[in-house]
């Protein structure tokens, strides 16, 4: 029994070392989800939870828009659908049929993932452009349709009275940040794993993808499906934290706020997203406290020139501009290494 | 009732007309989709109504005024912002996105949430086809067509319509043929928010200045240039036309008709393109296969 835990432990150990440790994008990634489960027992203030329980259902949405767009390239200008869809979904079976939180946000982020089906089918003869302005257009048809069946959807009031996602703060706070360390890494994972090297390709060129044999409109229905699951999720977790699933969920601007996350963290990194949401959500909220910025208007703007002027200096992203300075890739074998290494830790190649 | 859907549907289709040539201009020279394209229009409203409710200046002066101020924003901010980024797809809807919320925010606190009306150019009705029409409507309705008239004019008969032409049908062959495609983009840019402004400055007496009057119209100007295809000229006249007059039937026609207009108006954007992925007239670029 002592053995197996201790080559357990000295498993663990080793991982940690050969995988997390010798990269320092990797051990900052380790650092903050350890940070992020430590703030309860520093602050208990539902204020400052409430913040963090935001940032990490929002940084799920964001991550699930890399995911689609980043990678595959497919441009998604409408992802509230996705959002608003499980939000409805999981609203409605919990109020109507009393359904438990933990079996609505399945079951919304199911509903997503049909609506990814529905978004995907018809954008798969789209391009460029086209594609990015027809997905546009869905969240705003499915708008319409909530404001005129009333007796379903609330109308402009929404669906209210819905169960709290756990009995206390602490709970909720647990669960989001879980949940979102938990779904970042499985989705940093897809974008490591063989389907994530296609999806990445056919973002390069699809053509050349199509002709070494790949299905590739088979790819990006699964991208489509895939970011509609994680986008339903945090859809889910949002409406049952909120309490209130309304036509704020599918607006044109929560779509523009997922990629302004992503995009000013770096998209094709899933990590981007992440660091996006967790420096602009807090952002938004710590300038508030500062003096002249009381107005909501005042924020956004400052929000708006900040995001401005990171994209002027560096269009690639927050956390690519980063990684590239602190880490280089190996010539030989494609590696990440850190920069202040002479060889690669793997082949051994001069890294220059 | 037929007769009001038609006087209507010109209206609005014109000024969507306006709008989606600037903006279909604009992505076909530059390939830029600049979403900041109706926050312009927005500013051009607000700033007739501050001209002239502030400042207290004459209404053609203030119109004349703004729109020249709107359209050098508009060249400051493509120089300083968008031009530098062109290269970063995504990045650039993130400018836009971000310039059109520094517009917004600006607005909101500047003036407020309330709605603002502007006063009309001429006041005054008569009556076509038993409809009652205001003259401000058959001003807008001139003006447009004046404008599109000039637009398609300055396109085909100018040497600079000539280099737009030809940098959106291929920036390095034109680029390699002596024009000036930053300069050409400059310009097309300069136009593109012109007609922008002076659509908000013909829409403000009739429709009220607020600060999300953006939204609308820049969904239907994306639905209109997706239609028509993009980069096409000819198509966004069409498109803008098309559905303009979808929007005023469900307007008229359905019941809770003025929650469904865009959903109605996406719907047959939808459509048409699943059938023509490349829109009614659509270009197709060299670099894109």
């Amino acid at each position: 029994m002592m053995s197996l835990i201790s080559t357990y432990f000295g498993r663990v150990y080793k991982e940690l070392r050969g995988e997390i440790l010798v990269l320092p994008s990797r051990t900052i990634a380790l650092l903050f989800c350890v940070a992020l489960l430590l703030i309860p027992l520093i602050t208990s203030e539902p204020y400052t939870l409430r913040i963090f329980i935001l940032a990490s259902i929002f940084a799920i949405f964001a991550a699930s828009w890399d995911l689609l767009s980043g990678f595959t390239g497919q441009l998604n200008l409408g992802h509230a659908l996705f959002f608003g869809v499980a939000a409805y979904t999981s609203a409605i079976l919990n109020l109507n049929f009393g359904l438990p939180p933990w079996l609505t946000i399945p079951l919304g982020a199911l509903a997503a993932v049909l609506a990814g089906l529905v978004v995907g089918v018809p954008c798969l003869r789209l391009r460029g452009p086209y594609l990015a302005l027809a997905t546009l257009a869905f969240p705003l048809i499915l708008t319409g349709i909530v404001f005129t069946i009333p007796s379903v959807t609330g109308g402009e009031l929404g669906v209210s009275g819905i169960d709290r996602l756990s009995g206390s703060r602490q709970t909720d706070y647990y669960i989001a940040v879980t949940v979102m360390i938990i779904l970042g890494f499985v989705m940093w994972k897809i974008s490591d794993s063989k389907t994530g090297i296609i999806f990445h390709a056919i973002r390069e060129d699809e053509v050349a993808v199509r002709a070494s044999g790949i299905n590739t409109t088979k790819y990006k229905l699964a991208a489509f499906c895939l970011s509609g699951l994680f986008a339903g999720v945090a859809g889910g977790l949002y409406v049952h934290f909120i309490r209130i699933a309304g036509p704020s969920t599918l607006e044109l601007m929560l779509s523009f706020q997922a990629i302004i996350w992503a995009v000013f963290g770096g998209i094709g990194t899933i990590y981007g997203p992440i660091v996006g949401v967790f420096i602009l959500v807090p952002l938004t909220e710590y300038l508030r406290d500062l003096p002249g910025t009381t107005l909501p208007e005042m924020r956004m703007l400052l929000i708006a020139i900040i995001v401005l002027l990171v994209l002027l200096f560096m269009p690639e992203g927050l956390t690519t501009r980063v990684r590239d300075k602190i880490e280089k890739v190996c010539p030989r074998c494609k590696l990440r290494n850190i920069a202040t290494r002479r060889a690669c830790r793997v082949c051994r190649a001069d890294l220059g | 009732m037929i007769e009001a859907v038609i006087i209507n549907g010109l209206i609005i289709g014109g000024v969507y007309a306006l709008l989606a040539v600037g903006f279909s201009l604009i992505f076909g020279v530059a390939r830029i989709i600049n979403l900041a394209h109706t926050a312009f229009y927005m500013l051009a409203a607000y700033l007739i109504y501050s001209f002239t409710s502030s400042l207290g200046l004459n209404l053609v002066l203030s119109v004349v005024l703004s729109v020249i101020a709107v359209t050098i924003i508009g060249v400051f901010s493509y120089k300083l912002v968008i031009a530098r980024v062109r290269e970063h797809e995504t990045t650039v809807l993130i400018v836009t996105i971000a310039l059109t919320m520094i517009i917004q925010e600006s607005v909101l606190l500047g003036y407020g949430g309330e709605f603002r009306g502007v006063p009309s150019l001429i006041s005054g009705f008569t009556e076509i086809l038993g409809v009652k029409v205001t003259y401000q409507y058959i001003l807008t309705f001139g003006i447009v067509l004046i404008l599109l008239v000039g637009v398609w004019a300055l396109l085909m008969k100018t040497k600079l319509g000539i280099a737009i032409r030809s940098t959106a049908q291929d920036r390095e062959v034109a680029n390699l043929m002596g024009i000036d495609v930053a300069r050409t983009g400059m310009i097309t840019m300069a136009i593109a928010v012109a007609l922008a402004a002076i659509a908000g400055a013909l829409v403000a007496p009739s429709f009220m200045a607020e600060p999300h009057m953006w939204t609308h119209p820049l969904v239907m100007v994306l639905a209109v240039v997706v239609l028509g295809g993009l980069g096409s000229i000819k198509g966004s006249l069409l498109g803008a036309f098309i559905l303009a007059f979808a929007e005023t039937l469900v307007v008229f026609y359905a019941p809770s008709g003025a929650y469904l207009k865009g959903a109605v108006a996406l719907t047959i954007m939808l459509v048409v393109i699943l059938i023509r992925p490349e829109g009614l007239f659509g270009v197709t670029f060299e670099e894109e296969r």
